[in-house]
């Protein structure tokens, strides 16, 4: 790995880069089937969040991720997917409605960050991210989740409260953007690659802390993409409600680093 | 370490401007949103309410902890916790230790259990004078025991927040922790036991977007601010001023976000009749 790994600089232009696989891509070239979903049912429609059902080599499960745009018109209906609260909303729904039919979820994290701006504020962007954390917390169904790109902060956390999580080879997820931890920490936006590397942001960072199950190299991209999450669907369907939830406690309760004594 | 700290005689709200503390009986304060002078003595006497405008000074975690917790009830879990630097993040190790020194606690949550009017609660108050109440693995850790011991002694669980949000200084260490808490509230909902959030200034960022938004009832101190973004960072996206009540417990009271506005004065009180409508007691539930 480590002759083919990529630095900071170029990892972020590539998870940037127009070219990079947004979630359609990864549905049409992994799923067969698709059917997209919409509507919170409380307030409406967030074309950031796409939500869906397919076939993952004939096991039904249901899709949920961030929608970046290859376009900028794309990117403007997408929100350049920055989700609102109706987003989250939307993908907290169907995954109830996976439970109930005991479908595996699977979702695809590529987003900056939840979106900030009044709307989103009004309708209760905190309280929207607070309850999936909470409710992705005690499914009774296979959870798996996938960064593919940008994992920004509570945005992405909101999506991938799940019992594996995979990062992409050259995905960056972190709990500030690498530009504002910059323009807090140094008073200077530019900053942001040292920012970045102070972050620990990588996916081999987080596989080295023990947060993420492993790393998808990005050479056959979906055929990658396509292995892991049958490997994981057949491993955690085999597991009952009870033991997915405590599995996916567990997994989440251990994380953290702190001295027991003074 | 809680005893420590009630040592410490100086109780001030550090939002308030000191002026000339010679002699801590005649220490005066200016109140930041109308311009009042104050002394130490009346404004304490006052629950550090400004008795002008009404304006709600924040609180060192033990001048709150004496203000809803029954006289020497409070009995500390958990405070051994330290703060390590899990990325080796410049200047964080040297940051905690200045901040240490300089408000007598070892980071920005204090939890335990006390009796509130009676009854036996695990309470939880978070320090806007340690990094801004910033959420690292300490805080999400304390919370999470409580969280767990709550659920095994059957008790309640009271929570004051304050918070800028996640510490950027532990990277996805300090993001994960909002899952962890959460999942650790979840817990103890599923136990059948009541969680009361005390939203307090400032209460935003990932701590709003995570535990302060998932109390069985959410109650909020007047015209505290309680919001998800940054001020400044809407403003920036939708480059305009906000109005002045933008994000705040009025703010989100109407939107439907919280329970109830309770002021300092009251809160005690309320507290207590909201535990004991749930069934809890002297005697336990």
């Amino acid at each position: 790995m480590s002759a083919t790994e990529t630095t900071i600089a170029e990892k972020m232009a590539i998870i940037h880069s127009p070219k990079r696989p947004n979630i359609d891509d990864i549905i049409a070239a992994v799923f067969d089937d698709f059917i997209e979903l919409h509507g919170d049912r409380l307030y409406g429609e967030d074309p950031a969040m796409c939500c869906g059902l397919a076939y993952l080599h004939g096991t039904p499960v249901t899709i949920i991720g961030q929608r970046k745009g290859k376009t900028t018109e794309e990117n403007i209906t997408a929100n350049f997917a920055m989700p609102h609260p109706e987003g989250y909303r939307k993908a907290l729904r169907l995954a109830h409605q996976a439970e109930k039919f005991r479908r595996p979820i699977i979702c695809f994290v590529d987003t900056p960050g939840a979106f900030c701006g009044i709307g989103a504020e009004e309708r209760g962007q905190g309280e929207a991210i607070a309850r999936n954390l909470y409710e992705f917390m005690g499914l009774r169904t296979p959870v798996i989740s996938i960064v593919t790109g940008e994992g920004g902060s509570g945005g992405a956390l909101a999506i991938a409260v799940a019992n594996e999580v995979y990062m992409l080879q050259n995905a960056m997820y972190s709990v500030i953007s690498p530009r504002g931890c910059a323009s807090i920490l140094w008073k200077d936006a530019s900053r942001e690659l040292e920012a970045a590397e102070a972050l620990h942001c990588t996916a081999l960072d987080l596989y080295r802390f023990g947060m993420i199950e492993g790393i998808i190299r990005e050479h056959n991209i979906f055929k990658n993409i396509r292995a892991v999450l049958l490997e994981a669907v057949n491993r955690l369907s085999a597991m009952s409600g009870e033991e997915l939830r405590n599995q996916r406690y567990e997994k989440f309760r251990k994380i953290g680093v702190f001295n027991e004594n003074i | 370490m809680l005893l420590d700290l009630f040592k410490k005689t100086r109780d001030s709200s550090m939002q308030i401007r000191e002026k000339g503390n010679q002699n801590p009986d005649v220490v005066k304060f200016t109140c930041k949103k109308c311009g009042a002078e104050l002394d130490a003595k009346t404004y304490g006497k006052n629950l550090y309410v400004c008795p002008k405008c009404g304006s709600h000074g924040r609180l060192l975690a033990r001048t709150r902890i004496k203000q809803i917790a029954d006289k020497d009830s409070f009995r500390e879990l958990n405070g051994e916790l330290s703060t390590a630097d899990p990325l080796g993040f410049e200047g964080y190790p040297e940051k905690i230790a200045a901040l240490r020194a300089k408000t007598g606690m070892n980071d920005a949550v204090v939890t335990g259990v006390c009796t509130i009017g009676g009854v036996r609660t695990c309470l939880g108050v978070m320090d806007s004078h340690f990094m801004m109440a910033s959420m690292g693995s300490v805080v999400g850790e304390r919370l999470a025991r409580l969280f767990e011991y709550a659920a095994e002694a059957h008790l309640p669980v009271v929570l004051f927040t304050c918070s800028g949000g996640a510490r950027m200084q532990e990277g996805m260490f300090s993001l994960l922790q909002m899952a962890k808490v959460s999942g650790a509230a979840a817990r103890h909902s599923e136990a059948g036991e009541l969680y009361i959030t005390v939203l307090t200034d400032p209460t935003t960022g990932g701590v709003t977007a995570s535990f302060a938004m998932l109390g069985d009832i959410i109650l909020a101190e007047p015209n505290a601010t309680v919001g998800f973004a940054g001020r400044r960072v809407i403003e920036g996206t939708i480059g305009e001023k906000l109005p002045e009540d933008f994000q705040s417990a009025e703010f989100i009271l109407e939107h439907g976000f919280c329970d109830k506005i309770i002021p300092r004065s009251r809160m005690k009180q309320t507290l207590v009749q909201l535990l004991k409508l749930h069934g809890y007691s002297e005697k336990g539930r």
